[in-house]
């Protein structure tokens, strides 16, 4: 397995729906040589996804002009994602997702996103720049996790 | 670089001899598959229970799984029956994380979705 520990690997995507599989993409490679396990790797893969498509359509409007930023770094134990754009993020949680009351006509039936993206990582944390220039959704999985959720998936 | 979603529909028999709808997905169901997918779904019988084959998708992201709850929003209306199967162990994982499978059985292959029709 190559050594990854303390390496950064950066992308840039226009703001154009689809390209969030480059950095699905660039994200499974780097988690494959950090020796994630495959489920992990399709966790990580539908989390910077939804990350990217709400930087693309919620952050930077759908703007070709702008672009989304994606930062992945590597230490010992854990892979971190930072997803950037331009938007001015988001200023609380949305409530959880309720399927009876979406199937029921009485919820939007989007919204999924940051639910997945909080079920599927080990921690994902949304942050506002402080000068108004943008904001970023960082994620992280960790490697003494992997047990964990082998078992919660049984 | 999204790939387009195809749409066919199909017909088999399940237990009691019970005709059924089988809406069979190719490639990526996402925010460009409104017209695919609920197209679609617009012309099976209200009537007839219906499985959804996911075999040939390989990318389902939060817009495509908005569409298929849009599916299940007509299905409760009509009190039809609706089973999927072929979708991969990590999509069987997300689509019980938002709760499709209380509305929706997931099976692995399709003898065993028809059967519980």
């Amino acid at each position: 397995m190559t050594d990854t520990t303390g390496t950064s690997v950066e992308v840039r995507l226009p703001s154009r729906l689809g390209f969030e599989k480059v950095a699905m993409a660039t994200a499974a490679s780097v988690a494959r040589l950090k020796g994630f396990s495959d489920e992990r790797i399709e966790d990580l893969k539908t989390a910077v996804a939804e990350a990217c498509i709400n930087a693309m359509e919620h952050g930077n409007k759908l703007n070709e002009n702008l672009s989304v930023g994606i930062i992945l770094s590597t230490s010992a134990d854990e892979l971190e994602v930072k997803v950037l754009d331009n938007g001015s993020g988001i200023s609380r949680q949305p409530p959880p997702p309720n399927i009876d009351r979406k199937v029921h006509g009485e919820e939007d039936p989007r919204g999924m996103g940051m639910f997945l993206i909080q079920k599927l990582v080990d921690e994902a944390e949304w942050v506002r720049d402080s000068k108004g220039k943008g904001s970023y959704v960082r994620l992280v999985i960790r490697l003494d996790r992997e047990n964990e959720h082998d078992k919660e998936s049984e | 670089m999204q790939a387009d979603t195809k749409t066919t529909i199909d017909r088999t028999t399940g237990a009691n001899g019970v005709s059924i709808s089988v809406l069979r997905f190719t490639g990526d169901i996402s925010s460009t598959s409104k017209e695919s997918v609920l197209g679609a779904w617009q012309s099976v019988g209200s009537n007839d229970p219906v499985l959804l084959d996911f075999t040939k998708v390989d990318y389902i992201n939060s817009s495509g799984i908005a569409l298929i709850i849009q599916m299940l929003m007509e299905a409760d209306k009509t009190g039809q029956k609706v089973a999927a199967f072929g979708l991969t162990p990590h999509f069987q994982k997300v689509f019980t994380m938002v709760g499709i499978s209380r509305y929706a059985g997931l099976y692995k292959d399709e003898p065993t979705a028809a059967a519980s029709l």
